[in-house]
């Protein structure tokens, strides 16, 4: 059997999260009623003319800087020509030859295995309409119509499935944190063209490549590219010759299907869009966007690593999610303690958010107000068992920690005089145990530091209970 | 008759409470009844409609409201968006169509109290030169029935020449304004490319296109250029520089002004009668105390050339949106979408319409792109580069408008290349992006009107009002009627 090298390159398409549209100013909000969010303009009317959105210029822009692209200080807009139902001009307004981002790349690694994975370059462009088809007819909703679109076209750098999974998964954290998308594929935020070629291990050129559509999740870009890996090899050991085609991914079949040869390619006619002015993007203000840039997911696991001493697995944590990783830091730089801090948000907080199905933006106790908390554990103040009441408390109603501490007297009791009161009352009333403990069952301590818990409510330092219990049952 | 006067007329007339604008626009309505059943300028009327916006024109005046068109009629030609009014740019394929959203100059002249009387025809989308291409019929010349009204704003120029308006808009892409103004015996301006906003304008080729007055004098056409000039957030190709007083610019004498003669535009194949009407309308703006100097515009051989690469491959573009899918016309029984734009499109264009996104299509495909429409744009650079050198040695350029007077209708159909050649003079302002008026210089035999074509540098609208203006004012020409005009003139009313 020949050994085949694979190649994969793909082509994202990422919606940028602006209020309007790339060209107009009609909404961009999800999930209205068809065709309320239209104007002359993304419907293609007469007369209508496009005007730039600034803001997704500028997005598209910190997109390219997150990923390491050259930023071309001249760029403009071409008309790209082709008859389609879901496109309102029957055009689309795009970027040919001159696109806001050239060059760039994404680190991933896979098996333990570090790759870079080349960029060529980002465009901008406006998202076409819906169509949606019913039995007898076919509707076509154009509030997608003129929705702010980045096109970002990796190099066929890929070389198997996992790879091309793994850039997907960098690429969607790494514009996520640069809070351009929220890259929701169920939404259609983040949508992906993938090409992909076979040849014999030995040969330099690339096989034929095949495009292929219509994924809608990670998973369906990862079967899909598994099914023509094999479909491929196939051809090829068969005798077969693969043609240059675009496939169509079939979720239900699990299985491509062609949909057009090279034959059938469009001519796109591309030229200069002659409704806009070109694109001038003086080095100033590239610079000083760069300058407020978020840093990348690995430089902030590596920054919580230098700043906070978190062991490298918090680190990864905390930083898959940007506004987790905000949270996490606006606490640990109020507390004494940041890894108490990271376990608490990594466990507490995280399951809450999980429970309650909500974002961290939306969580009930603010960072400050959590970092108090851990304070007061860290300094003895509440043991751990109680700090876990005063944070549910803190869920339910509110409040700030020393307060609920305070009111309902939930301090940790230190006092010598106090806990052996208590412990003398416990020794008394539990005979069985102390014999147990006497005659070696080490189990019967915990159960007797238990009961000194209980009695006082939880409120007993529970090292001080455990040392006077010993002390006094080995005399 | 209130309709045979001009804007400025009209308004003092108004001001003065001498009448009102249903009045005016009564008589303009009468004049339309009268006359346009011969000239067929106009496509759609709502009288209702305009005797409606005129009474509230009345209202307005009379609680004190300031309008500088305010109750003043104005015909729009079928291209321009007017928010409740068809809109089908002589095609079949828009008919039924009603604009959802005024036009910015429409916008602006509503305004200023504006009157939209009606629609006129023109060559469906523009595209022509003598309005025989539009769907719904041709116009004809008020000056001689039997001639064509230029084109592509035919309807325009034929019914101010008519005297059925006060004044119209049109659009210019390669003279359709001037030429048919220039035909019909009135004044009218291709500004500079950004100073009116486009939006709203069906656009044709559109990084040519502009929309333009079509008057009665000069003096109108700086009004209504007054108001619908400047920046326009819609439209991002519309200049950000401020807007002059353009009637502060119009002076008598043409001192200090230096007049360019391109040597390429008077040379073979220029009517006699074209040539010595413009060679007298010189030597009046030298009497006018102009300088004469002759200047070069060396690519002008090839302006038609390049034109008629850039503007259908713009075309082949803009007019893809007419599919059937939205508005507009739908061809029965289509069997797929691709079906239902081939039904579409071969059913609800014109001939014309068909032959140059079909140009368009070929200049922009793979393969030809470099050797066509990229050769164009260079060459477009080239004669912006003409006329930037020529205006240093000159304030304005004049020229024929077109190298013949109106012809016969029918004469050049046959011949679309013949009929582009006409647009020789006109094509070379909107590919350099500047502007030019016409402003009517003379008659040929048979009682046809024939234009000067003044041409300014970009922004240099002054300039060229005021020598249109100075010329106006020192011939007659301006005072001479067609035979439909002096009909609508009829039963003076003594005001």
């Amino acid at each position: 059997m020949t050994t085949f090298r694979v190649t994969i390159g793909l082509e994202v398409h990422v919606q940028l999260k602006t209020k309007s549209k790339m060209f107009c100013a009609c909404s961009t909000d999800f999930g209205a009623s068809p065709n309320t969010h239209v104007c002359p303009v993304c419907m293609g009317y007469p007369g209508s003319l496009p005007v730039m959105n600034r803001e997704a210029i500028r997005w598209t822009v910190i997109s390219g800087l997150m990923l390491g692209c050259r930023i071309n200080s001249f760029s403009k807009f071409d008309r790209k020509n082709y008859f389609y139902p879901d496109m309102p001009k029957n055009y689309q307004i795009t970027q040919c030859d001159k696109p806001l981002c050239l060059g760039g790349g994404v680190d991933i690694e896979v098996g333990g295995n570090a790759r870079r994975i080349g960029i060529t370059r980002i465009h901008q462009e406006e998202d076409v309409a819906k169509n949606m088809h019913y039995t007898t007819w076919s509707g076509i909703d154009y509030n997608r119509a003129g929705v702010p679109l980045m096109e970002i076209v990796s190099e066929p750098d890929m070389e198997s499935p996992d790879e091309a999974l793994a850039y997907l998964q960098t690429l969607r954290q790494i514009l996520v944190y640069a809070e351009v998308s929220d890259c929701n594929m169920e939404e259609g935020n983040m949508r992906c063209d993938v090409n992909i070629s076979l040849r014999p291990e030995g040969q330099s050129t690339f096989g034929t490549k095949v495009e292929i559509k219509n994924m809608n999740s990670f998973k369906g870009i990862y079967n899909a590219l598994h099914y023509e890996i094999e479909r491929q090899r196939e051809v090829i050991e068969g005798g077969g010759k693969i043609i240059q085609e675009t496939r169509r991914w079939d979720v239900d079949k699990g299985q491509t299907f062609s949909m057009r040869t090279k034959e059938d390619a469009h001519d796109y006619r591309y030229f200069p869009e002659p409704d806009l002015m070109p694109i001038a993007l003086p080095e100033a203000l590239v610079a000083e966007w760069a300058a407020a840039l978020p840093l990348l997911p690995a430089q902030r696991r590596e920054k919580f690593v230098r700043e906070f001493g978190l062991p490298e697995y918090d680190a990864q944590v905390l930083a898959a999610e940007k506004a987790v990783g905000d949270y996490f830091e606006d606490a640990a730089r109020c507390s004494r303690n940041p890894k108490a801090v990271s376990n608490w948000v990594m466990t507490d907080v995280l399951r809450t958010l999980t429970e309650k199905g909500i974002s961290i933006s939306a969580f009930a106790i603010k960072p400050a107000a959590l970092a108090e908390l851990v304070d007061l554990t860290d300094a003895k103040v509440i043991n751990s068992n109680t700090a876990r009441d005063v944070f549910a408390i803190m869920l339910e109603r509110g409040g700030l920690a020393k307060d609920i501490v305070a009111a309902r007297g939930l301090a940790q009791v230190s006092d010598a005089g106090a806990i052996e009161a208590v412990v003398d009352q416990i020794i008394a009333e539990n005979s069985k145990s102390v014999e147990d403990f006497r005659n070696g069952k080490a189990a019967a301590m915990k159960f007797l530091v238990g009961q000194v818990m209980r009695l006082s409510k939880g409120k007993a330092n529970p090292q001080m209970a455990g040392a006077l219990l010993e002390k006094k049952l080995s005399n | 008759m209130l309709n045979t006067l001009t804007i400025h007329e009209i308004l003092e007339h108004l001001n003065r409470g001498e009448c009102c604008s249903v009045d005016v626009v009564r008589s303009v309505l009468d004049a339309i009844h009268r006359t346009d059943d011969r000239i067929h300028g106009y496509l759609t009327l709502d009288e209702s409609d305009a005797l409606e916006q005129a009474r509230a024109a009345d209202v307005a005046r009379g609680n004190g409201v300031k309008g500088r068109l305010l109750g003043v009629p104005i015909a729009v030609k079928d291209v321009l968006n007017v928010k409740g009014q068809p809109c089908t740019c002589g095609s079949k394929i828009l008919k039924g169509y009603v604009s959802p959203y005024d036009a910015t100059a429409i916008a602006r002249l509503r305004a200023e109290g504006a009157v939209f009387v009606g629609r006129t025809n023109m060559d469906e989308f523009a595209m022509g030169s003598t309005t025989e291409n539009s769907a719904y019929g041709i116009t004809r010349n008020p000056w001689n029935l039997e001639c064509v009204p230029g084109g592509s704003s035919g309807g325009s120029a034929a019914v101010v020449a008519a005297n059925e308006c006060v004044a119209a808009l049109g659009s210019d892409t390669g003279g359709s304004v001037r030429q048919p103004a220039s035909f019909c015996g009135c004044v009218g301006l291709k500004p500079t490319y950004g100073r009116i906003s486009r939006y709203g304008l069906t656009a044709y080729a559109s990084s040519l296109d502009q929309i333009g007055p079509m008057t009665k004098d000069v003096r109108d056409t700086a009004l209504l250029l007054q108001i619908m000039a400047g920046v326009d957030a819609a439209d991002s190709t519309t200049l950000s520089v401020s807007v002059p007083d353009y009637q502060a610019s119009l002076t008598k004498d043409l001192r200090g002004v230096t007049v360019g003669l391109p040597k390429e535009y008077f040379v073979g194949g220029l009517d006699p009668e074209v040539e010595r009407c413009v060679q007298e309308a010189i030597e009046v703006c030298r009497q006018l105390g102009a300088k004469v100097v002759e200047v070069s515009l060396p690519h002008t051989r090839v302006a038609v050339d390049t034109y008629y690469i850039i503007a259908p491959a713009e075309a082949s573009a803009n007019l893809s949106r007419f599919d059937g899918v939205r508005y507009g016309y739908r061809a029965a029984g289509a069997l797929d979408p691709l079906d239902l734009y081939k039904k579409t499109r071969a059913e609800g264009f014109g001939p014309e319409v068909k032959r140059r996104i079909i140009l368009g299509t070929y200049v922009l495909s793979s393969g030809y792109y470099d050797a066509f429409y990229l050769r164009a744009q260079k060459v477009r650079t080239l004669i912006r580069r003409d006329f930037e050198e020529a205006f240093k040695h000159c304030s304005v350029i004049l020229s024929p408008v077109a190298p013949t007077p109106a012809y016969r209708i029918g004469e050049n159909c046959a011949d679309p290349l013949q009929m582009y050649l006409g647009d020789v003079f006109t094509v070379p302002v909107n590919l350099a992006g500047i502007c030019g008026l016409s402003v009517p210089c003379g008659m040929a035999s048979g009682k046809l009107p024939v234009g000067l074509q003044v041409m300014g540098p970009a922004l240099g609208e002054e300039a060229i009002l005021r020598t249109g203006f100075a010329f106006e004012q020192a011939t007659h020409w301006r005072a001479q009627r067609s035979g439909i005009a002096t009909e609508n003139a009829g039963s003076q009313v003594q005001l």
